[in-house]
């Protein structure tokens, strides 16, 4: 998926991670499994994808609130 | 409702805020934040912080922004000193009769000391980012260190200073660090990382008395008449709920704020966080949680309860710790003397995860080292024990 399948217009959100602040919780992978996953030896987040469209736009952010790190940011692209 | 008031400005206050916000409700929110700093993340407290590794800088929960974005008006260094449940106001230490029509309390925990514990340099508990930051200037000129209670943040406590180079001592009146937490056939694991680091334990002993010189902590005594030298002693024995200010005002409490499946504790009134005690909808009972991920999620529920969702709040609890290179996660709520089923690796291993089984129910699911691995079991909780059978049946 590339950026300029979007609309003009579409607000598309960027996020970032913060690997050295992330404790492997895995929430965001339970809230997104789209965007997210775990490195399998120390559960550390890995982005699946850094720029997602408004479909997935609820579902990234209920994973920023509930991290038990703080270590994803998003803003918008 | 034209202004909700949040007592408290840690992780359930500020997402119940922000919550608020994402719902829509327009009106008045304030904040009211009885530290000097804006909300800040715990967990890191006992160990990146009081280690070096991270600054404190990096600890806010939300960027510096948010409260303005927000239209949150944040009273920082404001304590709450009662409510008025009837005359719907919150009577600030500024002498302000704070009126609300919603109420949320996340006023959370303090640490608990011991009995008779002398105000004395050197003596330590832990829960701010102050108390970290004062225990690690402590930590960095000491040479042996006793750290009370072998819980989540005493062993935590003892791992960091230990990788500080300090002589560790761990005194607690269980036979195994972390009993209570893990259960009997876990616990023995912690213990093993404790020694292998070389840390001391005094298990079984409690701290009798503690010994000054020259106006600062030289050691302490346990009950069997040991004692222990030491330049810092850490009091890690657990935590009391902030309900003081709630007392006679109409609100229950009872090792925290009685609240129903909703979370609510009195008309238009919440509990979120560490402080509330709530009926848990699908364990039919009640419970006080005091893990980071629930006063998010339980931040969230109260918000929107107030605003009229009416959704009972029924999460699967989640903790971690990490100690050394050790990480453990569970999901569910594990009793002691639960029976343990191992799902993958060996319990000596460096690695496993392993399932709790009450009554032919599974409680809970516990990985040590095995993060993705025990995310993915986290669905068995609240299952029958059969489901371990197709598990190993499908093998995973």
């Amino acid at each position: 998926m590339t950026r300029s399948a979007f609309s003009k217009g579409t607000i598309v959100i960027k996020i970032h991670v913060d690997e050295h602040k992330c404790v492997g919780a895995g929430q965001c992978v339970m809230a997104a499994p789209q965007v997210f996953d775990q490195r399998e030896e120390d559960g550390v987040v890995v982005l699946l994808q850094d720029h997602v469209d408004p479909p997935l736009e609820a579902s990234v952010r209920k994973a920023v609130k509930l991290c038990p790190a703080v270590a994803i940011r998003v803003e918008e692209a | 409702m034209e202004r909700v008031v949040i007592v408290g400005a840690s992780v359930a206050g500020l997402t119940a805020a922000e919550t608020l916000r994402e719902e829509g409700f327009a009106g008045e929110v304030v904040l009211v934040n009885g530290e000097r700093h804006a909300g800040y993340d715990r967990p890191p407290l006992s160990k990146a912080v009081l280690s070096g590794r991270l600054p404190p800088s990096e600890l806010a929960l939300r960027p510096a922004q948010f409260h303005l974005d927000h239209r949150l008006d944040h009273r920082v260094g404001v304590r709450a000193k009662a409510l008025d449940l009837r005359g719907r106001t919150v009577l600030l230490d500024t002498g302000e009769h704070l009126r609300f029509d919603g109420l949320i309390v996340a006023t959370g925990l303090r640490a608990r000391p011991l009995p008779g514990q002398p105000a004395l340099s050197g003596v330590h508990m832990l829960r701010t980012l102050d108390d970290a930051q004062q225990l690690r200037t402590d930590l960095l000129a000491a040479s042996r260190v006793v750290v009370v209670g072998a819980g989540f943040l005493g062993s935590e406590v003892a791992a960091t200073a230990r990788e500080l180079g300090r002589d560790v001592t761990i005194v607690d009146p269980l036979v195994l660090p972390m009993l209570h937490q893990l259960g009997r056939d876990v616990a023995p694991g912690v213990l093993r990382a404790h020694r292998d680091r070389g840390v001391d334990l005094r298990l079984q002993r409690v701290v009798r008395s503690i010994h000054e010189q020259d106006g600062r902590v030289a050691g302490v005594t346990l009950d069997d008449g040991e004692r222990l030298e030491a330049q810092v002693a850490v009091v890690a024995i657990g935590s009391i709920p902030n309900t003081e200010w709630l007392e006679g005002s109409g609100l229950v409490l009872d090792d925290g704020v009685v609240c129903d499946e909703f979370c609510r504790a009195g008309e238009g009134v919440y509990a979120a966080g560490d402080v509330a005690r709530w009926q848990h909808p699908r364990l039919g009972t009640s419970l006080r949680i005091e893990h980071r991920m629930h006063a998010a999620e339980q931040g969230i529920a109260a918000a929107r309860n107030l605003l009229g969702a009416r959704v009972p709040f029924d999460p699967l609890p989640y903790f971690w710790t990490d100690f050394y290179d050790v990480k453990v996660q569970v999901y569910g709520g594990i009793n002691p003397d639960d029976e343990l089923t191992l799902l993958s690796g060996e319990l000596e291993g460096r690695s496993f995860t392993a399932a709790y089984v009450r009554n032919g129910v599974i409680t809970a699911v516990l990985g040590w080292n095995a993060p993705r691995q025990v995310r993915r079991q986290s669905s068995l909780v609240g299952q029958r024990v059969d489901a371990l059978q197709s598990l190993a049946g499908a093998g995973a």
